[in-house]
């Protein structure tokens, strides 16, 4: 069955494709699994006591890239899916995830991830989640999306987010749990304007020596959205954590940042840092000697912010 | 060409600037006095950040007084700071493309905005990706503020202190910029300087005392004066008797 336009528009925006994918995916609209693919490496399994998927990806599997979008275009639907992510050893791949909504009804949508991932012994993943929201309709845009994460030794995971439009209500939650030498590097990307309001808990343990973490996310707030941005960092062993929230905030917009670490371990070294300002007055003036418009600077600053 | 035509200046009940007149014709001119004498206040008169109390200022004839900064900015006024700005997330190549604005809908090409790039000193492939951020130089953001003057290429660009904050190797290097700017630019450069160095390029000083204008002239007649020294007090405005 072919895509609608509205559902080709959703996938452009969370997945950057213009047609279902080739490779490794899984595609989800509407509460249904619209159709899966495996490769050679990478095995895409349907759960059958829940909704949702389990992924393997072969031990020393490299390059590869696997999309698992969810597209919700139908007014009223509500979906909780579970899906799991299971990397062999020494794999190296990207994942590529995202949830798009348009709603052109009254009624509200809700997308519900929980993804687990469990990457082996020295295997590595960039993953990817944009999460975006469309639709005229008054029928609330709703996603709570729940990353757990597993590291054993040596494993590293880069986790890219981005909620930069169109999502109403946001409850977003990423637990880690490091081994030795293992390393989670998070960058989130986070555009709340209207009446929005998003909250991101992220709760990192560094149980293993020599492991490492930076969680950093870069926040704008407009209009009269709120924002709340919860980082925990608990350093179990030798470890290094780092966690920054660099926000902007405009209009009449509520922000509130709360770093926490905590250390158990000497040698842990833990740092937290968190800002929330407005746009400052010489960015826009310098813009502004450029010969762009007050409004057109701060368009500038704020697309630059979250580049 | 530039006029100030008796401008006058006061934040609050501070008044900064009295009565302040000069033109600009000439391609380079150097605007220098002591510290709190209303240096950068002119400067940023000129790019319209502060608004005159009174008088009028003029480009090209046409009255640009009440004319915003981005107004200015479009007849052709540029402004290099004193500070550059830091920017998290724009990177030089950013800067550098807006500073040139588009042509015909088209945005500058990597190739010309590395150009101005390499005439600063910098090495483009290195630099031209950089987010203008905290991970920058003084030093460097001077260069990169530089090379978004000559990407603009307008009829006047105002430089605040240029050497403020960078180093003596830097400061060698930026006069050989400023050198090579004199010999291209198409316009007025006006530049805000307390270094002799800078001063020797100019056609024509003007010192800043006190809030007023104590000498116009060219180079050869206003420099030797001032490297007289500290007792040198014949550009020292008269100050006014406390009221």
């Amino acid at each position: 069955m072919a895509l609608d336009p509205i559902q080709l528009e959703l996938l452009r925006q969370v997945a950057d494709l213009h047609e279902v994918p080739q490779g490794a995916y899984s595609l989800r609209i509407n509460g249904a699994l619209h159709g899966k693919n495996s490769s050679e490496n990478i095995t895409i399994e349907k759960k059958n006591d829940k909704p949702g998927i389990d992924i393997y990806i072969k031990a020393g599997t490299k390059k590869e890239s696997v999309h698992i979008p969810v597209l919700l275009s139908q007014s009223g639907l509500s979906e909780l899916v579970y899906n799991d992510f299971h990397i062999g050893e020494g794999a190296d791949v990207t994942i590529v995830a995202g949830c798009g909504i348009h709603n052109g009804g009254s009624e509200k949508s809700e997308h519900s991830g929980i993804h687990a991932f469990y990457l082996a012994k020295d295997a590595k993943v960039k993953y990817i989640e944009k999460h975006y929201g469309s639709g005229d309709g008054s029928g609330e845009r709703i996603m709570n999306p729940t990353t757990e994460v597993y590291l054993s030794e040596g494993a590293y995971m880069e986790m890219e987010t981005a909620q930069i439009k169109g999502v109403d209500s946001t409850d977003r939650i990423t637990k880690a749990e490091l081994a030795a030498h293992a390393t989670l590097v998070i960058h989130e990307k986070l555009m709340t304007h209207g009446k929005q309001f998003a909250k991101t808990t992220f709760e990192v343990a560094l149980n293993g020596e020599g492991s490492g973490t930076h969680v950093v996310s870069r926040a704008v707030a407009k209009d009269d959205s709120r924002q709340v941005f919860l980082s925990k960092i608990h350093g179990n062993n030798r470890c290094s954590g780092h966690t920054e929230c660099d926000a902007i905030l405009m209009d009449n917009a509520v922000i509130s940042a709360i770093p926490e670490i905590s250390a158990s371990h000497v040698d842990a070294a833990l740092i937290h840092e968190a800002a929330i300002g407005k746009i400052a007055g010489e960015q826009l003036m310098k813009l502004m000697t450029l010969g762009l418009t007050e409004q057109e600077a701060e368009e500038q600053i704020i697309n630059g912010f979250l580049k | 060409m530039l006029e100030f035509q008796n401008v006058s200046f006061a934040a609050g009940d501070a008044e900064i600037l009295r009565n302040v007149s000069f033109s600009v014709d000439e391609r380079f001119v150097a605007i220098t006095g002591p510290n709190g004498s209303g240096k950068s206040t002119i400067a940023k008169l000129i790019a319209g950040i502060y608004t005159p109390t009174s008088g009028r200022i003029l480009l090209d004839g046409v009255d640009i007084t009440e004319l915003s900064i981005t107004e200015r900015a479009r007849m052709g006024v540029s402004f290099a700071f004193q500070q550059p700005v830091r920017f998290k997330g724009l990177t030089v190549k950013d800067l550098i493309s807006l500073a040139a604005g588009t042509e015909n809908g088209k945005k500058i090409s990597a190739a010309a905005a590395c150009a101005y790039l390499s005439e600063v000193g910098l090495c483009a492939r290195e630099y031209i990706d950089r987010e203008v951020n905290a991970s920058l130089s003084g030093g460097e953001l001077k260069r990169i503020e530089i090379a978004m003057t000559m990407a603009r290429g307008s009829k006047l660009t105002v430089f605040d202190e240029p050497e403020a904050g960078i180093d003596l190797w830097s400061f060698n290097n930026l006069i050989d910029v400023f050198r090579k700017m004199y010999e291209k630019t198409k316009g007025s450069i006006i530049i805000i300087s307390h270094q002799e160095r800078i001063l020797d390029i100019a056609d024509k000083i003007i010192v800043v005392s006190g809030g007023e204008i104590a000498a116009i002239g060219e180079k050869s007649e206003i420099l030797p004066e001032l490297l007289k020294g500290s007792g040198g007090c014949r550009f020292t405005a008269p100050r006014k008797e406390e009221a």
